[in-house]
């Protein structure tokens, strides 16, 4: 019986090991994760858990039951260690090894920390459903509150902690929030979103360390600044969760290379980086719509179906009541026009020109009507 | 086969509508998608492509 194995147990995981029950695949299922929650979703660890509107129970993607229906063994709490190519064997931390066919790496990304502070209380990153459940106990007694690092993660988490009425420093080395997914212009918008939202925001400025005893009590910045603080989330991006392949020869370059991975092994979610013929560049995205396309491509590829995988990426935040929606990819030098609405009433179209030629269209606050703007891009 | 949405998880991203136009739409006011109508017989493949590429996963069919 042809075995296949996915390791982690998050969006990409889980939707491979469901998508190839869905397309027939016969063979066994398993699914290696090393959290001890059953598969849960995370944009709403940053959004709805942060702000306490949804039970953290509610980001699950169901109940054991359901795996167990579909025949996925699903082995949570376990860490796969290290990868045998030639053996086509994964180790486990336990020494276990566990045997495949079709191997699909889903592991993700970890989140990268500041040098030193992680020991203080109150300093917080955020990757995880235990991590979001630590720091939504933080910020609920938190009077002043500093997010280093103002992406996706910063910046969601800075208006989820303004709306539970805490003070807000927004830190970022970028000029702007948002400014190095978006561009300076769009992280000038979002960046007067915060500041009408009572956050201070600090762009262009580096954090140097994190002050107190055995609790955080201020972050100090490069101009030797101190912002005073009860609570602090770093937020300073993160890496491709591969050191466990390390010695395997699977070839990884920030992130795990399809292209060049031998035949019966995968890639999807975070971890995964591609060549989009698209866009002409290497992409790996940390974005949910990402790790659903790209489950579904390997667990079709793996039951059989010989399938491009070139999509239009999409990804979204929201912060206050703004929805902000991107197709397509962000090049960094990339022009931003308007082409409907106005930013200033926050509610608006606008396209990213390139080289000529448009390469992803944002909305903000118009859901419906940037979706036929993605025709835009499909056309490349 | 029968189709729900859970409107207060849905993200609006609108890919529903992309895979099954028949069956999908999205509100005016915030995008969150709205059911047009049970989907017909050779539609159910569509439709099942929505519930899967849904990155709320807020489309639960029952067949």
């Amino acid at each position: 019986m042809e075995r296949v194995v996915v390791v982690g147990a998050s969006a990409a995981g889980s939707t491979t090991a469901q998508t190839l029950r869905r397309e027939g695949f016969a063979g066994a299922i398993t699914v290696i994760g090393d959290e001890p929650h059953l598969p849960y979703d995370r944009p709403p660890l940053s959004k709805q858990v942060l702000l306490g509107s949804w039970p953290a129970e509610r980001t699950s993607f169901g109940p054991s039951t359901t795996y167990a229906e579909q025949g996925i063994d699903l082995r949570l709490g376990s860490r796969a260690a290290g990868l045998d190519l030639s053996r086509r064997v994964v180790e486990l931390a336990t020494g276990e090894e566990v045997g495949w066919d079709h191997l699909v790496v889903a592991t993700g990304v970890q989140p990268l920390r500041l040098r030193e502070g992680h020991h203080l209380d109150g300093v917080h990153v955020l990757r995880t459903l235990d991590d979001a459940v630590a720091l939504r106990k933080s910020l609920a007694d938190a009077s002043a509150v500093v997010v280093v690092g103002a992406g996706f993660l910063g910046s969601e988490t800075t208006a989820a902690a303004r709306q539970l009425g805490c003070e807000v420093t927004l830190v970022d080395l970028a000029p702007a929030p948002m400014a190095v997914q978006l561009g300076a212009e769009l992280g000038w918008m979002v960046a007067e979103l915060h500041a009408a939202h009572g956050v201070r925001v600090l762009g262009g400025s580096g954090v140097t360390r994190l002050l107190g005893e055995s609790a955080v009590e201020g972050v100090e910045l490069a101009d030797g600044s101190v912002v005073k603080a009860d609570a602090v989330l770093v937020a300073v991006g993160s890496r491709p969760a591969t050191d466990w392949l390390e010695a395997s020869g699977l070839p990884c370059r920030d992130g795990v290379l399809c292209e060049e991975a031998p035949a019966g092994v995968h890639a999807a979610g975070d971890v995964a980086r591609w060549t989009s013929a698209r866009f002409g560049v290497s992409l790996r995205l940390e974005h949910r719509f990402n790790a659903t396309e790209q489950a579904v491509c390997a667990a079709r590829r793996i039951a059989g179906q010989e399938i491009a995988f070139d999509p239009v990426p999409y990804f979204w935040t929201d912060q206050y009541d703004a929805r902000i929606q991107v197709y397509g990819v962000v090049p960094p030098d990339a022009r931003l026009v308007v082409v409907q609405g106005d930013p200033s009433a926050r509610k608006f179209l606008a396209h990213y020109v390139s080289g000529g030629r448009v390469s992803a269209v944002l909305g903000w606050n118009m859901p419906r009507e940037l979706r036929s703007e993605r025709a835009l891009l499909t056309a490349i | 086969m029968n189709v729900e949405i859970d409107q207060e998880g849905c993200v609006a991203a609108g890919q529903c509508v992309l895979a099954a136009p028949e069956v999908f739409d999205q509100r005016d006011e915030d995008g969150v998608a709205v059911l047009l109508r049970e989907p017909l017989a050779d539609e159910y493949a569509a439709t099942r492509e929505a519930a899967l590429l849904c990155p709320a996963r807020a489309i639960v069919l029952s067949e």
